[in-house]
């Protein structure tokens, strides 16, 4: 007979550390080559979980630009632009097979990196970015099929900077279709998660892929800058906030470069009263606690129809007491820590913000490490359209509930925000589905899920969210002229 | 104990299912990393919750005082192992499980209310079941008319789960809603309301005789069904997955899934129960596993 009042805890299930290997000091990745900085300097790059220094990583300056670019343009003329596409996509296709091979060592450096749950990196992150190789692999001998009469032409040297809350899938994401339609690229990783691009870097020197083809130069934002402001780059894609897009915005006015830029949101996910509401539940859960909330498509608006709303707010408090914060390491894991103090001071801000505006706090009890930057899983209920944390993007884990009556009141909220990245509508009945995916003005419609990528599907976003799309054959458009 | 008698108008609308997310939400209970201790645990409470079952057109006398030994002896080389919750049997063997039983804590199950179509009259039905508590059986095993569910007569579903009950008194009343027939998600939720507002002490999905047995995702769907019936009346009621179930690794993702759905006040034998028959040997095989660091041959795991 079992004990009535035991209780079974899972044992801590630790991913081992010892199957990866990290340098001391990160130099740059510049015409196939590890090159010092010009100047010498290095930041460290450290762990969010315990805010220890995992390594030394190279700052890329002007002069380091500079060389990047000088190789990506000797590479496209020389080599890249003029091989056969079908031998392009061998070599993208043995970049992704050579991902797939080091999947285990990438799940663990973005996961010490980052600060992500090891389940995530492992399930979602690793598998997708290679995914996108494989996907773009497959294209680049297909453009003139792609893109029937019109006469394919590539751009050039591609300059592309990423954020630090997908590091290795926005890396996939921008060098897979820039080199599929026969760019070279000059990417700079985000300045606290640079080793899974350096690692990617690794990968793809062990690929053979001709030198300059990729360059990897890390560093802060004067580096990003340096990128965006050199005179031979022919396009820039960024992923980040939309504060820095509208500077690149602004410093690529009146140039002939090619933009295209994928920044926040505050993304509506909306329940209708004839929802699958456990399911509804799940999709809540996932869609702002996925990546500790890191995401620039996070439903952090949720809308629920005032008839459930009660119910639903129950059940995802009870739900959220089911979730395991702490170590991202373990196994079991669903919410790991946040990717900088920097973010956490953020988020803490806005939480302050929702608490004096007077909405009401909900966070999971539960015990935190005591290193490493961690937030508790966090709801606000009595929140209103014109309150600060329902209007700017907070990018954690905090959830903004509304009630709303009718359907149409709930585009107009929906709509009502000057971002329009992402939706999520849930109802059993397929024709409200049709009449709110064609109502909301958001670039990705979820129904009755959230937070799913493909490689095939486009992604990208409206207004202040940001404009071009990336995946699919949108994001290959993307690199043609 | 319910004070009243149960009215099918009560039942409240339930909730519609959407296959896609319940197959994601399963998929999570299965990456869920149980080892060392917790599984022992684990492996331990699994094996407490097992009804050992036999239900075939060829069994003897003989062959249901054989798996009654083996229900109190699961692996005499290795001290500390529970037995199991129960047997379960047809009811013209429950005097011969109770007999051989008789020194044990063990429960006998008996299948009734004509397992396992359920095709048969109400008279049947009735006496069939008082036939069973008759011979000694502590808990009575029923299957719904999947029949009149389909065609949509839920009250004649209700009204049957409720006379039966009615017979069972104090003894423990399972409902099989036998999950393989009910075609849907949405239709397995509607029959979990039924059975659980008509006096159902446990639900179960399966009488092991049709295919596909206890998924997850239908286990899954039931165990919301008790948890909100939990959450609106402070009634708990128990969940039996039946059929299907043969591996270690199974039956723990069960137990995941009821720890975090409805907590460790299910994790016990009163309120969960695996329906198995091949199940016990290999948590045994897993268990001896964990204690010697050895995976041994089934040879060395007797059957019966």
């Amino acid at each position: 007979m079992t004990d009535s009042n035991n209780t079974w805890e899972y044992a801590p299930s630790l991913e081992g550390t010892s199957h990866i290997q990290l340098k001391e000091k990160y130099d740059l990745f510049i015409d196939g080559k590890w090159i010092k900085p010009s100047n010498n300097r290095y930041f460290d790059t450290i762990n969010p979980a315990t805010e220890e220094k995992l390594a030394e990583i190279a700052w890329a300056t002007e002069d380091d630009v500079d060389l990047a670019v000088m190789a990506a343009r000797k590479a496209y003329v020389e080599v890249w632009s003029v091989m056969k596409a079908s031998e392009r996509a061998k070599y993208i296709f043995r970049i992704a097979r050579l991902m797939q091979e080091h999947a285990k060592e990438l799940a663990l450096i973005e996961t010490l990196d980052g600060g992500k749950p090891i389940r995530e990196s492992r399930d979602i992150d690793v598998p997708l970015a290679c995914n996108h190789f494989f996907y773009y692999a497959g294209w680049a001998d297909k453009l003139q099929d792609a893109f029937p009469q019109r006469n394919i032409q590539s751009l050039g040297v591609a300059g592309q900077i990423i954020p630090w809350n997908f590091p290795l899938l926005m890396a996939a994401w921008k060098i897979a279709p820039a080199l599929a339609a026969g760019n070279t690229v000059v990417l700079k990783p985000a300045e606290s998660t640079s080793l899974t691009a350096l690692k990617l870097a690794e990968i793809i020197e062990a690929s053979g892929l001709p030198a300059g083809v990729v360059n990897i130069v890390t560093g802060n934002g004067d580096t990003g800058a340096a990128i965006v402001n050199h005179p031979d780059v022919d396009k820039i894609a960024f992923t980040g906030s939309t504060a820095v897009g509208k500077l690149i915005q602004r410093a690529v006015a009146g140039t002939a470069k090619k933009v295209s830029l994928e920044l926040g949101g505050k993304s509506a996910n909306i329940v209708l009263e004839d929802a699958p509401i456990d399911q509804a539940v799940e999709g809540i859960v996932n869609g702002i606690f996925f990546n500790q909330g890191h995401v620039c498509c996070a439903g952090s608006r949720l809308y629920v129809q005032e008839s459930i709303a009660e119910e639903v707010v129950r059940k995802l408090k009870q739900r959220m007491g089911s979730l395991y914060v702490g170590n991202p390491l373990d196994k079991n894991t669903d919410i790991g820590a946040i990717n900088s103090k920097e973010q956490l001071n953020t988020i803490e801000k806005y939480i302050n913000i929702g608490i004096n505006e007077g909405s009401d706090l909900f966070q999971v009890e539960c015990d935190l490490p005591s290193k490493g930057f961690y937030c508790r899983p966090t709801i606000f209920t009595n929140v209103a359209q014109s309150s600060v944390i329902a209007q700017e993007e907070i990018f954690g884990p905090v959830l903004t509930i509304q009630t709303f009556r009718t359907i149409d009141e709930v585009i107009q909220k929906a709509n009502n925000s000057p971002y329009g990245l992402a939706a999520g509508v849930w109802t059993d009945k397929g024709s409200r589905i049709f009449n709110l995916t064609s109502k909301l003005r958001a670039g990705v419609i979820w129904s009755n899920t959230y937070n799913k990528f493909d490689p095939a599907s486009p992604f990208g976003g409206y207004k202040e969210s940001g404009f071009g799309r990336e995946g699919g054959l949108h994001g290959l458009e993307a690199y043609l002229k | 104990m319910k004070a009243h008698k149960p009215l099918f108008s009560q039942i409240p609308k339930s909730p519609t299912i959407d296959k896609v997310g319940v197959e994601e939400r399963v998929s999570r209970f299965q990456t869920r990393s149980i080892k060392g201790t917790a599984k022992m645990q684990g492996l331990s409470m699994v094996l407490s919750m097992i009804d050992l079952t036999t239900l075939e057109g060829k069994d003897t006398p003989n062959k249901v005082r054989q798996m009654c030994y083996k229900a109190q002896h699961l692996h005499d080389f290795q001290d500390g192992l529970p037995t199991v919750a129960a047997v379960c049997v047809y009811p013209t063997m429950v005097s011969i499980a109770k007999d051989a039983l008789k020194d044990s804590s063990i429960k006998i199950a008996s299948v009734s209310t004509a397992f396992p179509s359920g095709q048969s009259t109400f008279d049947v039905k009735k006496s069939d079941t008082q036939f069973a508590l008759d011979a000694g059986a502590d808990e009575i095993d029923m299957v719904i008319s999947r029949g009149k569910f389909l065609s949509g007569e839920y009250n004649f579903v209700f009204d049957e789960i409720a006379a039966i009950k009615e017979i069972c008194g104090q003894k423990r009343l399972k409902v099989i809603l036998e999950t393989g027939e009910l075609a849907n998600l949405d239709q397995v939720r509607r029959a979990s309301d039924i059975a659980i507002h008509a006096g159902a002490d446990f639900i179960k999905t399966s009488t092991g005789k049709i295919q596909p047995a206890a998924t997850m995702q239908v286990t899954y769907t039931m165990l919301m069904a008790i948890k909100d019936h939990y959450d609106r009346t402070g009634i708990m009621v128990g969940m039996k997955p039946a059929g299907g179930i043969s591996t270690s690794k199974l039956a723990l993702h069960n137990l995941v899934m009821v720890k975090e759905i409805l907590g460790e006040a299910w994790l016990t034998n009163e309120w969960f129960r695996f329906g198995a028959s091949s199940l016990a040997n290999d948590v045994l095989m897993q268990y001896m596993k964990q204690v010697t660091g050895k995976y041994q041959s089934a040879d060395y795991f007797t059957i019966d």
